[in-house]
């Protein structure tokens, strides 16, 4: 299948009085038309810099953006213009991101106008056909952002972006200002609409569970790098990068009974701002050693398994001797 | 209803109200519960359900007004916190019962050092020399994971996880009784969480401190509490211990919100989310809260007001289809 988006060594970096802060290092992936990859990591790694970046939001410092194939890096005005009718974006926070002086109705029109999506005769009838596909009622449509909820202004938020009716949508934490029955309910109309248009989503958060739920392909990224790329179940029941698998166990289970040993990673995040050449989990991490100080390259240890360790043979040869064990054991019993 | 003696706390029939506009809010409806020495008992319950009303009416930290608690009884240690005077409360809070607050970029006082701020509850309650106190505090700091040389910096220069630990060490530095903790990993990071909640059992268990965790999470639910109490719109509406409600879920609210979350170990079926919203506390529906959420309702639990009753064991419930000894793997 042929990548809708694809980024290459794509770099974002901020001038700050203290140095160089590398908010987005050296990332390259690729999102495969109809699918979502999932973007995780904890706060400060640089996962909505580089959504921001990949729609032009921000400027990129270097590498490359091609949009279904061709190269749109750095690009005019008018084709910009044109570029972001296709790539769109959904905030966090539903509760800024809209303007508290529009309705549901003029937020919608505008950006329905502005794209030329729709004339003045047509724009009332596709209003509430983008309102009814988001599921607002229709008795909202003069209401203001402050008269509705958070799961509703999300919605409207949604709204927003499918108006330019765009292929790929950078969701930018969509879901996680939202309580966990209203979440759900998001959470499907996402899924329902990627399936209705053949959306691609990049699905930015630092929930894993719900980016296991909706995502093909996940990312994991560690103070500005891309530390491991993998299909959504490889990445849950193999994760190599010592990084993820402590991220991965130290989501509190719902599961009262089969509670697995917590992996508890010391410290902190290390600066962003002129990071050291070397693997950035160093200070962190259980298994680190000497090699640890050299510059990291992202190798492919799987089927479209990248990992960006080099010890990660090592771990993978580790688990695999763990589950023969286990078996044997098993087998013993 | 008569209170537990047998309990440390016991929560009895608290009804709190807010007014605003002319319009009363009803925040907590009746809430009872008891917790014993050494537990913990978490309060599960999305945003607007009462959770850190609850909390701020344990240790009478209300905005009065627009807040004005109705009527109610809190038992804590053999005394009813409603009728203490405030010289008495003052003496319990901070030193007896303290809190931990949900953000820790607010709950600190930004132009003070951090081991003055913890060294001050110290000193009111102690009555210790300045000096002493703040040996006390760096011993605190070390206690929580930081290096002691770090009490005279201010909160800005902790990143968001240690100005929690901050918090939890002004929260601890009096060795409380009680704790009441409103959403203490929230705002964190998870891998920060694990830290901090691993951080919280160690210090619980050194201390036999009694723990109130009040949190949204079904996770740190599962992994830090003994007992569980769920909320909507005001009420308990269901509490037992956790494995009672883990296993064994009765409520549909209850259920709803474990269908909401998205499974970690199975691939991705489609989520089964709780229709609708949270009703206006300003005008609650009739009969049972839940109703217009709920896939059960019938005409009945439009008009009838439903009590708690009790399905097995310490579990118990508010509602009138399910019947007694039924659960979610069973029955039903």
């Amino acid at each position: 299948m042929a990548a809708l988006v694809e980024l290459k060594g794509l770099k974002t970096y901020f001038e700050t009085p203290r140095g160089l802060l590398h908010a987005v290092d050296d990332v390259t992936m690729s999102f495969e038309k109809g699918t979502t990859m999932g973007v995780v990591g904890e706060s400060g790694c640089g996962k909505s810099t580089l959504g921001r970046t990949t729609i032009h939001l921000l400027e990129s410092t270097g590498g490359q953006i091609f949009y279904e194939g061709e190269d749109v890096t750095h690009v005019s005005a008018s084709r910009l213009f044109k570029l972001r009718q296709d790539m769109q974006i959904i905030f966090q926070d539903p509760f800024s991101s809209l303007n508290p002086r529009f309705t549901v109705e003029e937020t919608l029109k505008e950006t329905l106008l502005r794209a030329k999506r729709a004339t003045r005769k047509t724009l009332d009838a596709e209003i509430t056909k983008l309102m009814d596909m988001v599921g607002i009622a229709r008795r909202l449509r003069m209401s203001y952002p402050h008269e509705m909820d958070g799961g509703r202004r999300q919605r409207v938020g949604i709204a927003r972006a499918l108006a330019m009716n765009p292929k790929f949508i950078v969701c930018d934490e969509p879901v996680s200002a939202l309580d966990v029955s209203i979440q759900a309910q998001v959470l499907n109309l996402l899924q329902d609409l990627q399936v209705e248009f053949g959306l691609t989503y990049m699905f930015v958060t630092h929930d894993l569970s719900v980016v296991r739920h909706i995502s093909d392909n996940i990312s994991v990224m560690y103070l500005g790098q891309l530390v491991e790329s993998c299909p959504s179940e490889t990445l849950f029941e193999k994760p190599l990068h010592p990084y993820t698998k402590a991220l991965l166990s130290a989501i509190p289970s719902t599961d009262i009974h089969n509670r697995c040993e917590q992996q508890i990673i010391k410290g902190e995040l290390s600066s962003p701002i002129n990071p050291k050449p070397g693997c950035r989990f160093f200070n962190r991490c259980p298994h680190a050693c000497e090699a640890c100080y050299q510059a990291q390259q992202l190798r492919e240890i799987g089927q479209g398994h990248f990992v960006l360790c080099h010890m990660a043979e090592k771990l993978q040869a580790d688990i695999h001797a763990e589950a023969c064990l286990e078996n044997r054991t098993g087998q013993m019993c | 209803m008569q209170h537990n003696e047998k309990a440390f706390l016991s929560v009895r029939d608290l009804v709190v109200e807010y007014t605003s506009d002319n319009q009363v809010i009803h925040a907590v409806n009746g809430v009872s519960f008891d917790l014993e020495r050494g537990k913990t008992l978490g309060l599960v319950g999305e945003t607007g359900a009462g959770k850190t009303t609850i909390a701020q009416s344990i240790l009478r930290i209300l905005p009065d007004p627009p807040a004005r608690v109705r009527s109610g009884e809190i038992w804590y240690d053999g005394q009813n916190l409603m009728e203490l005077d405030n010289n008495a409360m003052r003496k319990i809070r901070g030193a007896q019962i303290s809190m931990v607050f949900q953000d820790p970029m607010t709950a600190l006082n930004p132009t003070m050092r951090v081991g003055a701020q913890i060294a001050d509850g110290i000193r009111l309650h102690s009555g210790c020399s300045k000096k002493e106190s703040l040996v006390r505090a760096q011993d605190m700091l070390e206690m929580v994971g930081i290096p002691k040389y770090r009490y005279r910096e201010y909160p800005h220069q902790f990143s968001g996880g240690m100005k929690q630990r901050v918090v939890i060490a002004i929260a601890l530095a009096c060795n409380p009784n009680l704790l009441l903790a409103d959403e203490p990993t929230t705002a964190l990071d998870v891998t920060i969480q694990a830290q901090v909640l691993n951080l919280i059992k160690i210090l619980k268990k050194e201390k036999n401190t009694s723990m109130l965790l009040i949190t949204h999470d079904l996770g740190v639910v599962a992994d830090t509490c003994d007992n569980v109490a769920v909320v909507y719109a005001g009420e308990i509406v269901e509490s037992g211990t956790l494995e009672e409600i883990f296993d064994n879920a009765a409520h549909p609210y209850t259920l709803g919100l474990f269908n909401s979350l998205p499974n970690m170990s199975a691939g991705a079926e489609r989520l089964r989310p709780i229709a609708g919203m949270m009703p206006d506390p300003a005008s609650l529906p009739g009969g049972c809260s839940f109703h217009p959420r709920c896939p059960k309702a019938t005409e009945a639990c439009k008009t009838e007001r439903v009590g708690m009753h009790t399905i097995s064991g310490t579990h118990c419930c508010r509602c009138n289809k399910v019947p007694v000894a039924a659960g979610r793997g069973e029955g039903l």
